[in-house]
């Protein structure tokens, strides 16, 4: 609670928090709130590519759909796109992270050289590559995401753990005979969740980047769906004519990554990576 | 003397020095052969000077290191050569009790939690049993039971002192190794948390193994001392017999520094010349001889063993 | 007594905190004779570094001074042109031994590039304002560099020079610390805390140096401890701070016989020594934010009455030399205190 006030009181951060929960409830609200929802799927042709106007509020597209709705409904295709890519992410590096960075042997290393593996590719040459080999699918986006971002948190833990290693309450749990899981799960783990909070917050951003990315190769989910990506690709072709149709998904990609980001830098500012400890003063 | 509590034999902790590509170029001798036993109830002070390897020796004993070679037994136990997962069971009884027991805690739990988690690592005692034992403890080191509900940053740095004390004492330890437990206090706040030390010792059996450099208090608390120069036990013997009459030129220069306030001005007549060598490089022989003023050819020649003396007490010394 | 090199009068300094204003000096007066080693010992939050940092003028930016003189060699170092404080008192006529010699040196520099940094700006040869460094001025300030290191008994100096700060042992910093603080020639050096990171040889061993070396060159120090038993080795007087606060001035032999203020017996009792009843002192040090009216020690104090709460009184001398600030002092000698 007293987090979330302080992070209001960061304005850049209150935005962000603004954007992103704009994008949530436009994903669980798409129904009632989009203007013609059967658009998604049914095309319109007569009334394609029109202007902006009081019926259709971002205009139409080349089969005459109305982008506004598409765009509402593309944010759950964003939402799962990246909320599920993340999370496999977290989820293997995390604890990979943690294993490496609390042992200091040879799996350790092994670990942490597999992760430079993938590092040093980039990451969007490696998406492409696997989500060209998997085929266009949304799962085969999330599995190509997830695969290339582990390795960020695995490094961010790591680290985080390596360094938790030195202080004096792990050394004391550990002497106390707190097995090596239930230091990692309940000490450590605790001490880093703010910073792999924030990491991952910014991470949605990446994430939701190069899918729009894939999306936009060809290589997101397949037509009809309303993927942002896919959306600034088909309107490529129009763009002289139908400034809207590509303007509509790009300022979405835009807002959303940018949401994103600044909600991650907010986080870090508030959250305290050390809760203070008392007693402390300078005579 | 009934069965020692402790008794370690020739105890090696000695750690790799690498250079920069990680290459091993020699050995830090932290602790080079240490024997040394504590009875049951007995508190023995571990004196030296910073590097002298009584905090490694500390950490060796309860397994955050694990000895490079020797053996330590523990109630009879030999634990030294048990990886620290097998050693939990046995360790049990022994803690270790940080420079700042405050820092042990984890900011991030309460501290009605932090003193439970001993009790839920190693006992089957139910919820309500240990709510209890913490119940019980807490007010033995004189804290009330309103702190169990706060984080550690709620409460002052002296109480974060006694939380942790209280953590190690969960588990009732037969023996508990204090590290440099003063260091760091003021005068004022010393005198308190040395009584605490005493009373619990007094109230919970407790057998004190007390590292500290700072030999005004170790000869108010403990019965013998140890004393440590360069990894290795320079003197050993009953705490008013060796401060009255030191037999090591270690000793004795580390008695002579000690500033008394009233007595006579160390400044006037202290002899100690020089700095002790790196434990990455020792000298040949007696490692002492580079500072003694005694040293003679011998001294480079042969490592005087650590012997018994006439009287009991024991000291490393050829002129001892 | 003679004159006074330092005099300070009735010095108020605040901080600026998160949690308020803290009121770490209260109106505290103090001076210092030239060539005398006067202690300040007191506890944690007693004020005696903040006091020193007052004196260098090296008050951290959220410091307040609200009140008092700085008199020093007749001036008042408050009021004075800040850039004369800085060309002629601060690192010349008063210069400073800190507590931990390492955090105080680069790590990038070699120790000699620190030294003759220091000399071409705070060299008794150098002519004031001048800003060149001529090159005969600049081999006496290294000759002077070498034999005060000789002085400082380190071995080698010519070698020292080359070498970076942490290739020295904690012992030979903080001799190359005191031979840096003699080198501008200061009439006073204050010196916080400088044994307190040693072992107690090593601390024997300083403590003897800059005793020497300070009578022998007539320098005053002020030397800033929590440990009494470093302040009897070293210091002529002492005086005693608590939150703030100075409570009592003496001679260093009449301050361990017989002291008269509360507190102070009370320190004295707490030090460990055999027999000691191991008493402490009940209760807190105070937060300075809000802390106790009149004299800070009352809630603490043993003796204390209404007279303490009101008020924290001047300054009194019940013997020659022996003052204190207290409504209350023991005026029967203790007895005894410590071995």
């Amino acid at each position: 609670m007293r987090t979330l006030r302080r992070l209001i009181r960061d304005r850049s951060a209150l935005l962000g928090l603004i954007i992103v929960a704009a994008l949530v409830l436009a994903a669980v609200f798409a129904w009632p709130l989009a203007t013609f929802p059967q658009d998604v799927t049914n095309y319109d042709p007569p009334h394609r590519l029109l202007p902006p106007s009081g019926t259709y509020w971002l205009g139409t597209d080349r089969m005459g759909a109305d982008i506004y709705s598409r765009l509402l409904f593309g944010a759950r295709i964003t939402i799962l796109i990246a909320v599920v890519a993340t999370s496999l992410a977290v989820l293997i590096g995390v604890p990979m992270g943690l294993v490496a960075g609390y042992y200091t042997n040879r799996v350790s290393d092994l670990l942490m050289r597999i992760s430079d593996v993938f590092l040093a590719v980039p990451q969007i040459v490696l998406a492409i590559a696997i989500a060209q080999t998997l085929g266009p699918a949304i799962q085969n986006v999330i599995l190509a995401l997830s695969i290339t971002y582990w390795p960020f948190w695995a490094r961010l833990v790591y680290a985080e753990t390596r360094s938790l290693r030195n202080e004096v309450f792990i050394e004391a749990a550990v002497a106390l005979g707190a097995s090596p899981l239930r230091v990692m799960a309940l000490h450590v783990l605790p001490s880093i969740a703010s910073s792999v909070i924030v990491r991952t917050t910014i991470g949605m951003g990446g994430t939701i980047l190069v899918a729009a990315a894939l999306g936009f190769l060809g290589l997101g989910p397949p037509p009809p769906t309303p993927e942002w990506g896919r959306m600034i690709a088909e309107s490529r072709g129009f763009l002289p004519q139908a400034w809207w149709y590509a303007t509509a998904p790009g300022v979405a990609i835009l807002l959303v990554v940018m949401g994103f980001n600044l909600l991650g830098d907010g986080l870090r500012d508030v959250l305290d990576p050390r809760l203070r400890r008392g007693g402390a003063d300078a005579s | 003397m009934n069965a020692p509590v402790l008794a370690l034999r020739d105890v090696h902790m000695h750690f790799p020095i690498r250079d920069a590509w990680g290459r091993r170029t020699g050995w830090l001798r932290a602790v080079d052969g240490v024997s040394l036993s504590v009875a049951r109830g007995e508190i023995l002070g571990v004196v030296g000077e910073s590097g002298c390897g009584k905090t490694t020796l500390g950490k060796t004993i309860v397994g955050i290191h694990r000895a490079s070679s020797g053996e330590i037994r523990f109630e009879g136990n030999e634990i030294g050569a048990l990886s620290p997962s097998a050693g939990h069971a046995l360790r049990r009884t022994l803690q270790y009790c940080y420079q700042d027991p405050g820092a042990s805690l984890d900011p991030h739990w309460k501290i009605g939690r932090a003193l439970e988690e001993p009790l839920v690592i190693h006992t089957k005692l139910s919820a309500d049993e240990r709510r209890a034992r913490v119940r019980e403890v807490l007010a033995a080191v004189g804290l009330p039971e309103g702190h169990l509900d706060l984080y550690p940053h709620e409460i002052s740095g002296g109480q974060q002192r006694r939380v942790g004390l209280a953590r190690i004492l969960m588990l009732r330890p037969s023996l508990v190794i204090l590290d440099e437990p003063t260091s760091g206090l003021d005068v004022s706040v010393q005198a308190t948390v040395l009584r605490l030390f005493l009373e619990l010792r007094e109230r919970f059996d407790l057998t004190y193994l007390f590292i500290s450099h700072d030999l005004a208090v170790v000869r108010l608390v403990s019965h013998r001392i140890a004393v440590m120069y360069l990894g290795k036990v320079v003197e050993t013997g009953e705490t008013e017999a060796v401060f009255a009459t030191p037999r090591h030129p270690y000793t004795q220069s580390l008695l002579a520094a000690v500033p008394v306030v009233g007595g006579r001005r160390v400044t006037e007549d202290f002899w100690l010349e020089g700095e002790p060598p790196s434990p990455g490089n020792l000298p040949t022989g007696c490692r002492f001889r580079t500072r003694c003023p005694r040293a003679e050819a011998r001294c480079a020649a042969e490592e005087p063993e650590l012997r018994v003396l006439a009287d009991g007490r024991q000291a490393a010394c050829h002129f001892a | 007594m003679q004159a006074e090199l330092l005099s300070v009068r009735d010095l108020s300094v605040s901080f600026v905190t998160e949690g308020g204003v803290a009121r770490v000096l209260d109106a505290v007066s103090l001076s210092l004779a030239p060539g005398e080693i006067m202690g300040l010992v007191g506890e944690s939050g007693c004020g005696k570094t903040t006091l020193a940092r007052a004196i260098l003028g090296a008050l951290p930016a959220n410091a307040n001074v609200r009140g008092g003189a700085l008199l020093f060699d007749g001036r008042d170092l408050l009021t004075l042109d800040p850039s004369l404080v800085a060309e002629q008192v601060r690192g010349r006529a008063i210069t400073f031994v800190p507590q931990d010699p390492y955090s105080s040196f680069s790590p990038l520099f070699t120790v000699g590039d620190q030294i003759m940094e220091l000399l071409r700006w705070k060299s008794p040869g150098r002519r004031a304002g001048e800003r060149s460094w001529s090159r005969s001025r600049r081999r006496a300030d290294r000759e002077r560099a070498l034999a005060l290191l000789r002085t400082v008994q380190l071995p080698d100096p010519e070698h020292l020079l080359r070498k970076y700060p942490h290739e020295l042992s904690g012992g030979q910093r903080q001799r190359v610390m005191i031979a840096m603080a003699l080198l501008p020639e200061p009439k006073l050096v204050i010196a916080d805390e400088p044994t307190t990171a040693l072992d107690v040889t090593i601390q024997a061993q300083i403590l003897k140096l800059l005793r020497k070396l300070a009578t022998e060159r007539g320098v005053s120090v002020l030397f800033a401890t929590h440990d009494l038993g470093t302040a009897w080795e070293i210091c002529d007087r002492v005086t005693v701070m608590y939150a703030g606060q100075e409570l009592e001035t003496a001679p260093i032999a009449d301050f361990f016989r017989a002291p008269m203020v509360p507190y102070t017996r009370l320190l004295l009792d707490s030090l460990p020594s055999s027999g000691s009843a191991l008493r402490g002192i009940v209760g807190d040090v105070p937060s300075l934010v809000s802390p106790p009216s009149g004299c800070r020690f009352h809630p603490r104090c043993p003796r204390a009455s209404d007279a303490c709460r009101a008020d924290h009184p001047a300054a009194h001398e019940p013997e020659q030399g022996h003052q204190v600030r207290c409504h209350h002092p023991h005026l029967q000698p203790a007895g005894i205190v410590a071995a």
